[in-house]
């Protein structure tokens, strides 16, 4: 640990619902700036393990540190666990931002009312100096204009690009994104994907999980390929897309493309 | 007819009058009350843990399970004749408010719609899409400030029109006060035939009234889902929904 210390740093994630395993140990460890791209058909667990990581879901096992602070968790007696600190568990989430499939704005509050509640409501800024936060951040999504309609009166991309704005006015550690451009027509996945790569571009902490393989091959720093609750495949994008290891993930590829 | 209505407004429109208000005052102690006491129920109606949600629901069950009546007759004959067996209480100060049949009233009529509104609020608390409430935990916000600035609001869009219903509902509920001596608008009105035996004349007198209650309600409630639903109606000729600045 003479190094400096990751972004986000998970070992030994496991989870299950009922039977079914979905996570079966998984470690990953994110450092400042790294872009990483999770992959894998569905069912393979990546949005799982998303969500398991600020806590969505609780994992039956594993531990999760971010910045080097770790997520403190009770264990019950049936083997599950739940979160020990709710106030820690609160704290922490506002480092790691999430971004939805479903982009999930609280539809009956307007685009910069979205973008200012969890500033002015969870980290206390005052009102002003949110707004021109806000402002800042719409301007960069390409929502400024936008800024007073609501949620249902705008398209799927302007509210995923509303929604990553959300995500950056608590100015989180880490970005995390489930599957942010699946639920949007083809010709609106465009503008957020441009959003997300100037992003990465800025050194933005990113975890990503997605099907879109042209953003995972060409922006991101690292390629996180899972397969049945397993990591199948890490490595650079250029590695693990031109020479895969596993089997696998060759056919993954193969049906992809 | 036209003469006897003319006579009965113009001799009794005191008592009209009088039982407007005090039928006006049940309603609104009933509806504010009611809903300060169905949040808490609300909640506990959906919670994880069955122990917390047993309360809530026993007393919903109750209350909605058994007729209106008969609950105001088991506080005021029952509860309010225990109360008045208690040593000493007639010579309590309390005894002036203890007797009177207004208190069981409010009493029942405020537990009752509590229980109706808390089943409404369950409804609604339910509809809020979990999407929401997930990007509400995802950010940081602790359970208080997820109910107050994301379920809430969205729960009153969703149970607007219930709830419109339950307090046109409560209104009717009220006039059973007149069967604990209660002179509101019913009971105006039937002392109104008492003394002048001009039945037709006196309810509808007083149901001309509720029916205009009604309407004021109606229009006042409709402007308010309006403004409730804002976020829903499409409005292209209008550049900014909301002026300027945030609400609080």
């Amino acid at each position: 640990m003479s190094t400096t210390i990751p972004a986000l740093d998970v070992a030994g994630m496991y989870k299950s619902f009922g039977d079914t395993e979905v996570l079966k140990g998984i470690d990953l460890t994110a450092h400042t700036g790294d872009v990483i791209s999770i992959i894998g058909s569905s069912g393979s667990g990546k949005s799982t393990f998303l969500r398991c990581i600020n806590l969505l879901e609780t994992p039956n096992a594993g531990q999760v540190h971010v910045h080097g602070e770790l997520i403190k968790m009770r264990a019950h007696k049936d083997g599950t666990q739940e979160p020990a600190d709710k106030k820690q568990l609160q704290r922490i989430r506002t480092k790691l931002a999430m971004v939805f499939q479903g982009f999930n704005l609280w539809s009956h509050l307007t685009i910069l009312e979205n973008v200012i509640e969890a500033p002015v409501h969870v980290l206390g800024i005052p009102k002003k100096q949110a707004v021109e936060r806000a402002d800042a951040l719409l301007q960069k999504v390409g929502m400024y204009e936008r800024r007073d309609y609501y949620p249902g009166h705008i398209s799927g991309g302007q509210q995923q690009r509303a929604a990553i704005a959300r995500a950056l006015a608590i100015e989180p550690e880490v970005l995390l994104f489930d599957e942010p451009t699946s639920a949007l027509d083809p010709e609106l996945v465009g503008e957020v994907l441009k959003v997300m790569t100037d992003l990465a571009q800025e050194g933005r902490t990113m975890l990503v999980v997605t099907h879109e393989m042209g953003f995972a091959k060409g922006v991101s720093s690292h390629v996180m390929y899972l397969h049945q609750g397993l990591v199948e495949e890490f490595g650079h994008p250029k590695d693990v897309f031109e020479n895969p290891k596993s089997e696998r993930m060759k056919q993954f590829l193969q049906r992809d493309f | 007819m036209i003469e006897d209505l003319i006579y009965v407004l113009s001799r009794y429109h005191m008592w009209l009058w009088q039982g407007f208000l005090l039928t006006l005052q049940l309603l609104l102690v009933s509806i504010i009350f009611g809903t300060l006491l169905a949040i808490p129920l609300a909640i506990g109606r959906v919670s994880k843990s069955i122990w917390i949600q047993a309360v809530p629901f026993g007393f919903i069950y109750l209350f909605r399970g058994t007729p209106l009546i008969a609950q105001l007759f088991l506080a005021y004959y029952g509860l309010g004749q225990v109360i008045s067996e208690i040593d000493g209480i007639r010579e309590s100060w309390m005894w002036a408010y203890l007797r009177d049949p207004y208190w069981y009233c409010l009493f029942t009529f405020v537990l009752n719609t509590a229980a109706y509104v808390a089943e409404i609020m369950r409804g609604g608390i339910q509809n809020v899409p979990n999407g929401e409430v997930e990007a509400a935990r995802a950010c940081g916000m602790s359970q208080p400030i997820i109910y107050r600035r994301i379920i809430f609001p969205r729960m009153w869009q969703i149970i607007w029109p219930a709830y419109t219903n339950d307090v046109i509902f409560t209104l009717k509920a009220t006039s059973l006060a007149s069967t604990v001596t209660l002179m509101e608008l019913t009971g105006a009105a039937r002392k109104i035939v008492a003394r002048t035996a001009l039945p037709y004349e006196a309810f509808i007198s007083a149901g001309v009234i509720y029916l205009i209650i009604v309407y004021v309600l109606t229009f006042g409630f409709k402007g308010v889902e309006k403004y409730l639903r804002r976020n829903e109606t499409r409005e292209t000729s209008k550049k900014s929904v909301v002026p300027d600045g945030i609400p609080g």
